[in-house]
């Protein structure tokens, strides 16, 4: 019996999970690194097992206490329309998966020494957790705001973590975009509240077929509104110039998570989009919009790519690159590129997260004199501050071969991020090009080709600079070895055996994105699901 | 009392994206204080204006909706005020590290070249 209550239960467990495993931290503070370290990595660990269960309950594996794909979960047994619900569906699962990956590969990497760079950071690192986990989980608009703001807010610490000048300068930034963005999304939010008169989803959808022209041109505004919100989070040009700076600025481990951050806004556009779409009523922004956005969004992103002289930068500026190729494949004519694109999505964000926890480790212990030419007064302020925080890390166990080590890494991330073979960023391309030109009575054939050419120019950008700056690292003379020790590597290797299993498991990877792509467009379902008019698991208490 | 409320949020708005507009630490955060207030506003309108009438059900009164006005907005207005204040604060602090950092209250942590 106990085992099916938590069962029941398991959709509040990714927000419950990190929200007490935060407090406790927040006490424990005076405690000794090595029990605090235990608590986060217990409770991270955690999240991943209750993923990996919520995962196979979506996919049908393991034996759901509700029926069909998507688990309705109502806070204090309130029904759907007037209570909060969370719906741990196949995207929201695959997404918590994600998450609770990536977050524990930068978790186990920052016990190395970031940890100790600031105060609180696991609190804040946890926090953070359950925010992102939160706004995957949720099935309402304003649910989705305080979830936002909570990963936000966690965020702006961690963005601080360290401080220094420079990363006050760019969290500033950092912030104040942020909050702007945060009142957007409170005047969408109750603009929508009041033309349809509630913030579930689910009814959203059914109330917004009903509404009549005067009403139906201020929801499209307030949808709109909505569409800049999560473009803003998403990274999309011309509302991202403030990533590069606050990613490259922010601490390794920080960084390497905040790779997620950006597909939470993705994310967010393609449920919420879709679940407009069924009913007729337009996406947040009509037409192509979106389209051309990612599409000017992966140009901007190549163009950065092209121009950055650190690997930090670079890797920002990747990761807009990856979120335009979403936004572009998402915006694309049919809902064919969905499944491709949600493939893309994960191989991206480890590939990205890999590449941020291995910046530091490859520019670690380089002469500032190699980068004379290229870089800034404000980096040579970076070094200086990379030195001070040196001083205490010359501890715990050096791996052997850290160049060799460091280098294979560097070459997968660069396959990786750049889309050649044989890593998944290869397959996650080829399977888009390959839909998209399959789309072809629908999608225009301009379209098509533009789609393909943004694909192939930005991996060749990627190609181009990640080389130039391999070359600039990895064969720079009169350099001592870095000291790396097994709980940095670890993870990275981790996060790249990962990618590696999704090549070798590409068919049926792919096979599961494809149905989870189906299920998400198939809102009619959600909507039943969600509300408890013909689904009469929604009320009731275990 | 729609005019007067419109007015409101619209001087209250647009003060607020001049000042975030500027390029001192201490306008952006009155801007952003005068933007949220806006915000704030903007919810509570939503829930359409009603005089003398409660969110909450009165047992003298009955439970006819007619009765009182909507409770969300006022919740989501609540809840919003908590967090931007939360917000605010922590912006003021990151304010004062900036110019503890850098001697100066420029948003970009230096005085542009031609004021030097």
């Amino acid at each position: 019996m106990s085992g099916w209550t938590l069962a029941w239960h398991a959709p509040i467990l990714p927000v419950l999970l990190p929200l007490c495993a935060g407090a406790v931290l927040l006490l424990a503070r005076d405690a000794r690194l090595g029990a605090r370290a235990g608590i986060a990595v217990g409770a991270t660990l955690a999240q991943l097992l209750v993923a990996c269960v919520l995962l196979g309950m979506a996919d049908g594996r393991v034996a759901a206490p509700w029926p069909g794909g998507a688990g309705v979960y109502a806070l204090g047994g309130w029904a759907a329309p007037f209570g909060i619900v969370l719906v741990a569906d196949r995207l929201a699962a695959v997404m918590l998966t994600l998450t609770a990956l990536l977050g524990l590969a930068a978790l186990v990497y920052s016990l190395a020494r970031w940890e100790r760079a600031g105060s609180h950071y696991l609190s804040l690192f946890q926090f953070l957790l359950m925010g992102l986990n939160g706004a995957f989980l949720t099935g309402d608009l304003f649910n989705l705001f305080v979830f936002f703001e909570v990963l936000l807010a966690a965020s702006y610490g961690l963005a601080l973590h360290g401080s220094g000048p420079l990363r006050v300068r760019s969290a500033m930034h950092y912030i104040v975009v942020n909050l702007v963005a945060s009142a957007l999304f409170l005047v969408a939010a109750a603009l929508i509240y009041g033309v349809t008169g509630t913030l579930n989803m689910a009814e959203l959808a059914q109330r917004v077929a009903r509404l009549d022209a005067a009403d139906r041109s201020l929801f499209d505004m307030g949808a709109a509104l909505l569409g800049v919100v999560f473009l803003v989070k998403a990274g999309a040009w011309p509302l991202n110039f403030w990533l590069p700076a606050a990613y490259a600025s922010a601490t390794p481990p920080v960084a390497g998570v905040f790779a997620i951050l950006t597909k939470v806004g993705v994310y967010a556009l393609l449920r919420f989009s879709v679940l407009l779409e069924e009913v007729a009523a337009p996406a947040p922004f009509e037409g192509n919009w979106l389209y051309y956005c990612g599409l000017a969004t992966v140009a901007a992103g190549s163009c950065g790519v092209l121009a950055a002289q650190k690997l930090d930068r670079l890797a920002g500026y990747l990761v807009i690159v990856s979120s335009g190729t979403l936004l572009a494949a998402f915006g694309f004519a049919g809902t064919t590129l969905t499944g491709p694109a949600l493939y893309y999505l994960a191989a991206s964000v480890l590939g990205s997260g890999a590449f941020f926890l291995l910046a530091e480790l490859a520019e670690r212990n380089r002469s500032a004199v190699a980068d004379l030419l290229a870089i800034s007064f404000e980096a040579f302020g970076l070094q200086d501050r990379y030195d001070a925080e040196n001083t205490s890390e010359l501890s715990g166990v050096a791996i052997p071969a850290a160049m060799a080590f460091l280098g294979l890494a560097f070459l997968s991330c660069a396959l990786l991020l750049t889309g050649l073979p044989p890593l998944p960023g290869f397959v996650g391309k080829f399977a888009l090009i390959s839909a998209a030109i399959a789309a072809q009575p629908l999608a225009p054939l301009p379209q098509v080709v533009l789609f393909v050419a943004a694909l192939l120019l930005s991996g060749l950008a990627g190609l181009i600079a990640l080389s130039r700056l391999g070359l600039r690292i990895f064969w720079e003379r009169e350099r001592p070895t870095p000291h790396l020790q097994w709980v940095e590597a670890a993870p990275i290797g981790a996060l790249l055996l990962l990618c590696a299993m999704l090549t070798l498991a590409a068919g049926p990877a792919m096979t599961f994105f494809d149905a989870s792509a189906q299920s998400l467009h198939d809102a009619a379902t959600y909507t039943r699901s969600v509300l408890p008019a013909s689904a009469e698991s929604v009320g009731r208490r275990p | 009392m729609e005019i007067v409320l419109a007015l409101a949020i619209g001087v209250l708005g647009g003060s607020g994206v001049y000042l975030l507009l500027r390029p001192r630490t201490f306008q952006i955060i009155m801007g952003l204080s005068l933007l949220s207030y806006a915000v704030n506003l903007f919810i509570f309108a939503m829930g359409r204006l009603r005089l003398d009438a409660v969110p909450l059900i009165d047992p003298r009164q009955g439970n006819d909706p007619a009765l009182y006005t909507d409770p969300v907005p006022q919740a989501l207005v609540l809840t919003a005020i908590v967090i931007g204040f939360a917000t605010t604060a922590l912006f003021l602090v990151v304010l004062l590290a900036s110019r503890g950092f850098n001697g100066t209250d420029h948003v970009d942590g230096r005085e542009p070249e031609e004021d030097r």
